[in-house]
């Protein structure tokens, strides 16, 4: 029996790490919003590692923060270690990673949900779309017969679209941690014209810590000093737990290899897309024979439980070769399995049917954000979400959407790449595919984000006076150090002698010395009695603004010429079946993708520079029409 | 790199009897003039819309390299609505040539096909009803250039260049896994290791870019090919243009037999010129890879040198030959005239170009070399000018790899992480790429999984 049970301005549908930032961005944004699940006790689960941050995903998280999200500051409140990885590699590639609590994650999340003005949180299972005038959607429809009639969507549904569970020769119709499955919103969308993809994913198993013997793994603790996620967070103090790190060896190998045939990556059971970036355990001993063994971290699923997640192990073997392969690994000799591992099949769609906005081209006021748009990640979901959340807010409010461009932020990165080029497996966010990675640090995410932040209406105006105050503080103490001149004297010299670097016979600015490599900001107080009171991210920022100060201008000059013809738009409305010239590949691929812009037009695959001009040329001659 | 940045070309076709147009069109343009253009005036007092006198010099050298008049216009009343120079040399094809190098070492780029067309049609130039002409203009060239191009890179520079860049690639993955897997327990390139393998890679660019101005790897302007049966003198002729004409590189592959060619230089033009054994049908396996070679080179040939005995004429063999070179561009030589008493005039040929010559008497050189240099400078043979363009550009973006690794080698001399080379060692990878047509970010990411064993 249908019936009308609410009309909003946004429906989320689905409420793990896209949905939240979704849900919570749209509310904040003073829309009358609504967020469904499946299970309200999977709100923002973490169904695979649980960890949050690393390569390119901390910067993310930074990003996210910077925006006014909520995951950094949700991740604060629940770390369990904290640790900076590649602290020594350049300043571009530090990157922030924090093990979780799982379940405190959780709760934390529902209630910042549940407490927030105009959000209503709603267990159900959305299955089909409302659409009217076959363009427009209007709301959607709950499996008990409710309609939620609202002028946006944003369809933030994971793994859980038709999931399937495979272990072995073993599988069943379900999402993610023995949750139900979404079966019909799959459809829905397919009859609105979304074209879906199948892709695959997988997650290892569980163990009891009451079984492990730590005395054969090596500990791994987290870091002394504790930098948090989140911006307004200022300093934490708190217990951290360790990990542990082991090996698998000759036999685990060998019980592998010869229980190959009942994988179902190889028996053809699966028909999803992996990431090879993410490959399971038989995948790694395929490909990767030679290899004799690979590291094993055993980390905490959280304090009130002894769950541990064995990354390394993920596989989709059948249970027993699961346990035989485990007890082969030091210190897991007894390994009591809670959860098996297994193998997640999910639809997901091409994401080259979105704008730049994360809004479909098809359907008018429907968004997509999430693993259920090709990627993998929690930090990438949550990223999209906020974009899709913010999005929908301004649709409603009738105000451009918010774009982020490939020098703003990853999260510019991550969106311009599902968009312009698609995927073909689940796409995780590295380093590498951020060409200006060097601006886009994890120290300055609050520099390059939080004015566009303030401007949309996530940053309150408090933050927003603290962030300008920090600002000054940087930019003053960067003049002073570029103003102030040391004289030689011994006591200077014997400080640069101290750390083997040249002695100074005439004066010399402070700038100077910093850029010396061998001198860091910190040191340089011993010779500067003056300086101002700095924080540790404003010494910091300082310290890397001047030290790579020359690669940073670089950067920025390369990033001037990408703007140009970034700042060519396309008109919407361009048909380029009538332009001449163009070669028919790059016709057809420039109609499936529908750039922007020809910046994003010139890195669609398949469309050459000739072509590119000849749009520049006949986008000179549509504007004189215009005119 | 649409826009603002300054671009370079020559701009005229050849036909203009050894005096070629440098045109240049930029923001930078009068700065790269001033600081290689020498006369009485200085170059920023020179008014616009003017002609000056004066020499060419290379700054880093002193050497003068070209008198020339040069054309000073000041934006926007100019062909692209930007400063724009033009520097009219008068030294031929090779002076030409090094002239456009040296703006290019200034911080121009060389222009792509239809460049200034385009940007006069950007900046509002040119009139509306003349956009599909510049459209086709574009498609053409770049088919063309492409072409050439591609002819180019057959063979041992692309053999090299890709060398070069898989180990550039190979590099970067390897920087970059141990930037995105800091945990993972793959070896982790230090920055000594990646000095190391810099070092290598540098040395073997710069044996290319040496080989480049050798004329060695790859060939310019002309490419023409001496046919004819056996005993007829044909290694003779070869033997007298190369003795003759500075020879620029001499190159006996050792592998292929049958086939000798030589670079040599008549009055600027530079050609490579090639001796085949002759053609005619064999079953010596051994040979007929030599005969294979020999259709292959008539058939990428811009021209092609017939030799006839004088003393027979045109007989069944000189004609079996000659049918497979009837499409070609063809100058034809009756040899030996000094030991023919007639000539049987009937059983050549009509309308082609004929040359009675003693090579033994020396009769008939000159008017050979006259013969090609007219045929060039009319435009009747082609495809050098693209040819010797995508080389100027295969140079200048091999200098620009060089730089960049040195500027990253500097980054490890002072100290920087491993993660700042990074973006010189990207940049020296994206230079090739463009010679060779490949993007470098998918393939790092491609060489990262299949690499390194990563995962969770």
């Amino acid at each position: 029996m249908e019936y009308l049970a609410g009309e909003y301005d946004v429906i989320v549908v689905g409420a793990g790490h896209a949905g939240c930032e979704a849900a919570l961005a749209a509310a904040r944004l003073g829309c009358k919003t609504i967020v469904f699940a499946i299970n309200l006790d999977s709100i923002a689960n973490m169904p695979c590692n649980p960890n949050i941050g690393g390569t390119a995903k901390g910067q993310l998280v930074r990003e996210i923060d910077a925006l006014g999200g909520e995951m950094g500051k949700n991740a604060d409140k629940t770390f369990i270690q904290s640790k900076i990885l590649n602290s020594a590699k350049g300043p571009a590639v530090f990157s922030l990673r924090a093990q979780v609590d799982r379940r405190r994650y959780q709760i934390e999340m529902k209630k910042t949900l549940e407490s927030q003005e105009n959000l209503h949180v709603r267990q159900s299972e959305v299955v089909d779309l409302i659409v009217e005038e076959g363009n427009r959607v209007a709301g959607v429809k709950t499996n008990t017969g409710a309609i939620y009639k609202s002028k946006t969507v944003v369809i933030t549904t994971g793994t859980y679209l038709r999931g399937k569970i495979i272990i072995g020769d073993f599988s069943y119709s379900g999402g993610p941690d023995g949750l139900f499955p979404a079966n019909k919103l799959s459809d829905s969308l397919r009859e609105n014209g979304i074209e879906l993809l199948r892709f695959k994913t997988g997650t290892p198993a569980r163990i009891n810590r009451r079984s492990v013997d730590f005395s054969k793994m090596v500990e791994q603790p987290g870091d002394e000093r504790i930098v948090p996620f989140s911006f307004e967070t200022e300093t934490i103090e708190k217990e951290q737990v360790s990990c542990w790190l082991t090996y698998t060896n000759s036999e685990t190998h060998r019980i592998i290899r010869e229980n190959l045939h009942r994988s179902p990556l190889y028996s053809g059971v699966i028909e999803g897309v992996g990431a090879r970036y993410c490959p399971s355990i038989e995948d790694k001993i395929v490909r990767f024979a030679d290899k004799e063994s690979h590291q094993v971290f055993v980390e905490p699923m959280g304090l009130d439980t002894n769950e541990m997640y064995l990354q390394g192990l993920s596989t989709s073997l059948p249970e027993d070769v699961q346990i035989e392969m485990i007890r082969t690994v030091p210190g897991l000799e007894n390994a009591e399995i809670m959860r098996s591992a297994y193998a997640i099949e999910y639809d997901c769609i091409d994401p080259t049917q979105l704008k730049n906005s994360l809004e479909c081209r098809k359907l008018q006021g429907l968004f997509f954000a999430g693993q259920v748009n090709g990627t993998s990640g929690y930090e990438e979901a949550a990223a999209q979400g906020l974009i899709a959340g913010i999005n929908a807010a301004r649709k409603v409010k009738g105000l451009e959407p918010l774009v982020l461009s490939r020098s703003d932020a990853y999260i510019g990165v991550l969106i311009d790449d599902l968009v312009t080029k698609g995927t073909n497996e689940p796409y995780r966010m590295m380093t590498s595919r951020a060409e200006y990675r060097l601006l886009l640090r994890q120290d300055n995410a609050d520099l390059r984000l939080t004015p566009i932040g303030y401007k949309i209406g996530l940053i309150s105006e408090e933050r927003y006076a603290k962030f300008l105050a920090k600002k000054e503080r940087i930019e003053k103490e960067i003049e002073r150090l570029k103003k102030t001149t040391i004289a030689p004297s011994e006591k200077v010299n014997s400080f640069l002698r101290a750390r083997n670097s040249t002695e100074i016979k005439t004066g010399i600015k402070l700038v100077e010395l910093l850029r010396r490599p061998e001198i860091s900001y910190d040191d340089l107080g011993e010779i500067d009695p003056d300086r101002p009171e700095l924080t540790f991210a404003e010494a910091e920022q300082v310290a890397i603004s001047v030290k790579y100060e020359g690669y940073i201008k670089r950067q920025m000059q390369q990033v001037e010429q990408f703007k140009k013809l970034e700042n060519r738009k396309i008109p919407e409305n361009i048909d380029y079946s009538s332009i001449q010239g163009l070669r028919i590949e790059a016709r057809q691929k420039l109609d499936k993708v529908r750039p922007e812009s020809v910046g994003q037009a010139s890195r669609i695959s398949g469309v050459s520079p000739a072509d590119i001009s000849v749009l520049l040329i006949y986008l000179e001659h549509y504007k004189e029409k215009e005119k | 790199m649409f826009e603002s940045d300054t671009i370079a070309a020559i701009s005229t076709p050849h036909g203009t009897g050894g005096i070629g147009i440098i045109r240049i069109s930029g923001d930078e343009a009068f700065d790269i003039a001033a600081r290689i253009f020498k006369s009485r005036k200085k170059f920023n007092d020179i008014k616009s819309h003017t002609i000056s006198y004066g020499k060419i010099v290379d700054p880093s050298t002193g050497e003068t390299i070209d008198e020339v008049l040069l054309s000073k216009m000041e934006k926007p009343n100019t062909f692209t609505r930007e400063d724009v120079v033009e520097i009219n040399c008068h030294g031929g094809i090779v002076v030409l040539k090094r002239v456009l190098e040296l703006v290019l070492a200034e911080g121009a780029r060389l222009a792509e096909p239809g460049e200034f067309t385009k940007r006069a049609f950007l900046n509002g130039r040119i009139d509306l009803s003349q956009a599909e002409a510049v459209i086709d203009l574009i498609n053409s060239k770049n088919a063309e250039s492409s072409k050439a191009a591609v002819r180019q890179l057959e063979g041992r520079l692309s053999e090299k260049l890709s060398v070069i860049r898989k180990l550039l690639i190979e590099l970067i993955a390897s920087i970059e896994v141990t930037v995105d897997y800091p945990e993972h327990d793959i070896e982790e390139i230090t920055a000594v290791q990646i000095n190391e393998e810099l070092g290598k890679i540098i040395s073997k660019l710069r044996d290319l870019a040496r080989s480049f101005e050798r004329g060695k790897v790859i060939r310019e302007g002309i490419s023409a090919v001496i046919v004819g049966k056996p005993n007829v003198g044909k290694s003779s002729l070869l033997n007298e243009l190369s003795g003759k004409n500075r020879a620029i590189v001499t190159d006996i592959p050792g592998t292929t037999r049958d086939i000798i060619e030589e670079y040599i230089n008549i009055n600027g033009i530079p050609i490579r010129i090639l001796d085949t054994a002759g053609i005619r049908e064999t079953k010596d396996v051994v040979e007929k890879i030599g005969v294979d070679r020999a259709q292959r080179e008539i058939e990428n040939a811009d021209l092609v040198i017939m030799m006839l005995d004088a003393r027979t004429g045109m007989e069944e063999s000189d004609t079996a030959i000659y049918n497979k070179i009837k499409d070609k561009k063809k100058i034809i030589i009756l040899n030996k005239i000094d030991l023919a008493d007639k000539v049987d005039e009937d059983s050549l040929p009509e309308g082609v170009n004929i040359i009675k010559m003693s090579l033994k008497e020396g009769i008939g050189i000159e008017q050979l070399e006259d013969e090609i240099t007219n045929l060039f400078f009319k435009g009747e043979i082609i495809s050098n000018d693209e040819v010797l363009l995508t080389n100027v550009r295969h140079k200048q973006l091999i200098d620009m790899a060089i730089k960049s690794i040195n500027d990253a080698r500097n980054a490890y001399e002072n100290g920087m992480p491993i993660d700042m080379m990074t973006i010189d060692i990207k940049n020296a990878a994206e230079y090739i790429g463009q010679i060779t047509g490949e993007s470098v970010s998918e393939d790092v990411v491609h060489e990262i999984f299949s690499r390194f064993c990563l995962g969770k």
